[in-house]
């Protein structure tokens, strides 16, 4: 199988470059997984988990991420996450933590879009919850 | 001419105020190195999400697309967020941006404009303080940020968008300091909105978009600014540690070459009295 260029870049660094046969991308419309030659889109992350297959047989490097943009274009992937963690390093105890302040938030919310972005806020932690918990 | 005491008085304060200049200086070495980590870490990510803006920027005609991309058609009012540190003795780091600043502010007041400024920082507000008190908006104190992260600069990036929103101002420029290396800062200004696009993309790939263009564009631009807002303060961080560096080394070198010229003239000044008493004395036992 073929490779193509592949990037994981987070405000405060650059998480993974390098050449990788296929990439499964949470999109905020499904997951999707990107290989090579794979017609341009640019799609909105949701949380969730990107793996990366730097070889199809060997198992995947994991990575959580919170939301972000993935863009495909001819010259390669690259996912613009507005966090990403490895798998092995997520904090449980914190996303339990920042469930209970959207929680929080969401009780707390006064007006409508207050109380919108606010569950939709929490709807992401907690299908995050369920993805990185299974 | 001064006393012998006066002068060991001098040369004591000279060697204690060098001490601290010294240990100033190795400070500011050290967190540069951290600075600079932290600059170079965040600039893949700029650096892309300015390729995929450019990406997104070549689908539209000039001066088309949403407000924050091209601007609202207006640029009567002007808010210039001015980036400095929070702390002074960097040399002529603060004084730099600032004055970069100032003359824009006076060029665009000369034309006829409106000009509004949002401060990040003190030191920069410190001095325009002095000539634009009522243009100033808005102080963004960051003083009690040890190591700055992306979940400060977003705020100030969602502030200017608000303001942007209600009509406050037509265009917004970012004033900071780019790090080039540690003797050399270059004072900048860029234009945040309409967003400055650099280098047009290669043949705009045509783009399939999820979940549609409008909603990507509406999440990407706001983020951009952000970005574009916490590169800035970081470029400045890493800028204001090299500029320190290099002021408390001339500093340091200064105190030296102080201590050196004094305690010349307070040699001197001491062999002058020796000399003085033994004529005396001499005199005096000639005298008998």
């Amino acid at each position: 199988m073929t490779t193509f260029h592949f990037e994981l870049v987070s405000p405060e660094k650059l998480l993974f470059s390098g050449e990788v046969e296929s990439v499964v991308v949470p999109g905020v419309e499904g997951q999707f997984t990107v290989l090579k030659d794979h017609a341009p889109v640019m799609s909105i992350l949701k949380a969730g988990i990107v793996e990366i297959f730097a070889t199809v047989t060997r198992a995947p490097e994991r990575l959580v991420v919170r939301g972000g943009f993935a863009d495909v274009a001819p010259s390669g992937l690259t996912l613009l996450a507005d966090q990403a963690t490895p798998l092995e390093q997520f904090d449980m105890a914190q996303l339990a933590q920042d469930i209970r302040d959207a929680e929080d938030d969401l009780a707390d919310a006064k007006t409508d879009e207050a109380l919108k972005s606010a569950s939709e806020k929490l709807g992401q932690l907690q299908e995050l919850k369920a993805v990185v918990g299974a | 001419m001064a006393s012998l005491k006066d002068l060991r008085t001098r040369i004591a304060s000279v060697k204690a105020t060098q001490k601290i200049t010294k240990a100033m200086q190795m400070v500011a070495a050290a967190k540069l190195r951290r600075a600079q980590t932290a600059v170079e870490a965040a600039r893949p990510y700029a650096e892309r999400m300015e390729r995929v803006l450019a990406n997104l920027a070549a689908g539209f005609e000039p001066g088309a697309g949403p407000a924050l991309l091209a601007g609202n058609g207006r640029s009567e009012t002007h808010l210039l967020v001015v980036a400095t540190a929070e702390r002074g003795l960097c040399g002529g780091f603060n004084t730099s941006i600032v004055r970069l600043a100032r003359e824009k502010a006076l060029a665009l007041q000369a034309e006829g404009k409106t000009v509004k400024i949002l401060c990040i920082g003190k030191k920069g507000y410190d001095q325009l303080r002095r000539q634009f008190e009522k243009q100033i908006v808005d102080l963004i104190d960051l003083r009690a940020v040890r190591q700055i992260a992306f979940e400060h600069a977003d705020p100030i990036g969602q502030k200017v968008i608000k303001m942007f929103e209600q009509g406050e101002f037509d265009v917004a420029t970012l004033f900071y300091s780019k790090f080039r290396s540690v003797i050399q800062q270059v004072p900048t200004a860029q234009r945040l909105i309409p967003a400055e696009i650099h280098g047009g993309a290669g043949g705009a790939a045509s783009y399939e978009f999820e979940p549609d263009q409008d909603e990507i564009l509406s999440a990407l631009l706001p983020r951009n600014i952000s970005v574009q807002i916490f590169r800035a303060i970081l470029e400045n961080a890493a800028s204001e540690q090299g500029a320190r560096m290099s002021a408390m080394d001339n500093a340091t070198r200064n105190a030296g070459e102080m201590i050196r010229k004094q305690t010349t003239i307070y040699n001197r000044t001491r062999q002058a009295m020796i000399t003085k008493e033994l004529i005396e004395i001499i005199s005096g036992a000639e005298a008998l």
